[in-house]
């Protein structure tokens, strides 16, 4: 089966095999993401980030019904810790979505996080490409239950929701760095549980302290701008008037507020869209996915030439016996491939 | 990266007893494979399709109502249909001796009944994974 020509007419098996490829780092793999780059673009993606057992699957699960019901294609991606011991992992997010399994307009694909700490894996952004090249109009990408910082998901996403839930913490929480800052949408579920009102109040108290400091460091911002999440920056200054990320009480298992969040998910898009911000994140994208894989690239080279000859080991040697220091040998072996 | 054997393991039919297949899920996934666990009541379609999206190696089926000569040809073919010759199909529960070769006969390669050590199914999957 040629992978690329079947996937492009629209073959699940083919897509399937594609993400086995790119996950797996078979030999193809390169060549298929070549060929499939050209067709990505198209889809919008939307993270879903947000602690474990906050629903982020069962939402999951309502909102793509919601975009099926609309007409549109959905794929998602749904990432489940791997073990750090064996290797192993249990995916079990598709329990919650068993209603999509059989719409040919949805395609779910579990993946282990394989040593990857964000709360995405290492192969992620590739596999939404070949879901993007497949023609889904609308890609999920659910990220593992996070703790507070692991914030990948800003980088592969569109619009980015954070899922709370009632009940994890004081209102110091809620001005923490980390998650809290990625969200361009809120979503409140088990808003029936107590606490609810209380996590909404602490969330639009934090949302409007950030409006405001924005305005009072809107210049020393502007020198942040190197920074690798620059992207979040620029949406929030961008065309002057700011982004206030909405929040949404939701029940997701009785699809209460499922309908509200849509039009907020709407809105942040379109929002983005019309002030050039969209474009501005893509193209930071594409920046870190050329950068990723220079890094990537130039690592491998290094370490397999420095393996081939013996060189690797010599220098471990030296570093062991403290006869130079790890600085110093980087330093010299930069010097001896750049000359080349 | 090294390849990483995966495995469906579904509950199909209308019994709602699942320790088994947890526990086996548990066992699995402590033997370094990523295990796609789908939860109760499936349809032999939604365990074919979940194979084909989530392209496993394997697919374990366990189920305790009794629909087993049923309902595993059935997975069995769908997912011959749906193009994947190479996945792995193994069965287990309360599933009577005399029913074993008949669903061999049918393609499933190995059927587990209750007082399996954990270590033969993992056992077995590596040696017959493809």
């Amino acid at each position: 089966m040629d992978i690329v020509e079947e996937l492009l007419k629209g073959n699940r098996l083919a897509l399937s095999r594609a993400i086995t490829a790119i996950e797996n780092e078979y030999d193809d793999a390169v060549e298929i993401m070549k060929k499939l780059y050209p067709h990505t673009g198209h889809a919008f993606v939307l993270g879903i980030t947000g602690p474990p057992g906050a629903g982020k699957s069962t939402l999951t699960d309502k909102l793509a019904k919601a975009y099926r019901a609309q007409g549109k294609t959905v794929g998602i991606i749904a990432i489940d810790p791997t073990s750090p011991f064996t290797g192993g992992a249990i995916l079990g997010d598709r329990i919650r979505m068993n209603g999509l399994t059989m719409d040919e307009g949805v395609f779910i694909r579990s993946m282990g996080t394989r040593g990857s700490l964000g709360g995405l894996s290492h192969k992620t952004a590739d596999a939404i490409k070949a879901m993007d090249a497949f023609g889904k109009d609308v890609i999920f990408v659910e990220t593992v239950g996070v703790g507070q910082s692991e914030v990948d998901i800003v980088k592969a996403a569109d619009t980015t929701m954070v899922v709370l839930i009632p009940g994890m913490g004081d209102d110091i929480q809620a001005i923490k760095a980390g998650i809290l800052e990625i969200g361009d949408v809120f979503t409140i579920n088990k808003a029936d549980h107590d606490g609810a009102d209380k996590l909404v109040r602490e969330l639009n108290m934090m949302l409007d302290l950030d409006a405001h400091s924005e305005q009072m460091t809107q210049n020393s911002t502007e020198k942040a701008l190197a920074d690798q999440f620059h992207h979040l920056n620029v949406a929030k200054h961008a065309a002057g008037a700011a982004w206030r990320p909405p929040i949404q009480k939701v029940i997701a298992s009785q699809n209460e507020g499922v309908a509200e969040t849509i039009e907020n998910i709407e809105k942040h898009f379109k929002y983005i869209s019309e002030n050039g911000i969209l474009q501005q994140r893509r193209t930071e994208r594409s920046k870190n996915e050329m950068l990723d894989v220079l890094h990537n690239n130039i690592g491998t080279y290094i370490t397999r030439r420095l393996a081939d000859t013996g060189e690797l080991e010599e220098y471990v040697g030296q570093i062991k016996r403290r006869e130079t220091d790890p600085y110093t040998v980087v330093a010299d072996i930069m010097r001896d491939m750049l000359k080349e | 990266m090294e390849k990483r054997i995966r495995v469906l393991v579904a509950k199909p039919g209308l019994d709602g007893h699942d320790r088994g297949a947890k526990v086996v899920a548990r066992a699995l996934r402590d033997a370094g494979f990523e295990v796609v666990y789908t939860g109760l009541r499936q349809t032999p379609e939604q365990i074919a399709e979940a194979a084909l999206q989530e392209d496993v190696n394997v697919i374990a089926m366990s189920i305790l109502s009794g629909a087993h000569p049923h309902l595993f040809p059935k997975v069995v073919d769908l997912v011959r249909k749906n193009g994947m010759d190479d996945v792995l199909i193994i069965g287990g529960g309360v599933i009577p001796e005399t029913d074993i070769p008949a669903l061999k006969e049918a393609g499933v390669s190995e059927v587990f009944t209750p007082g399996t050590p954990t270590g033969s199914i993992v056992d077995f999957i590596k040696a017959n994974v493809k």
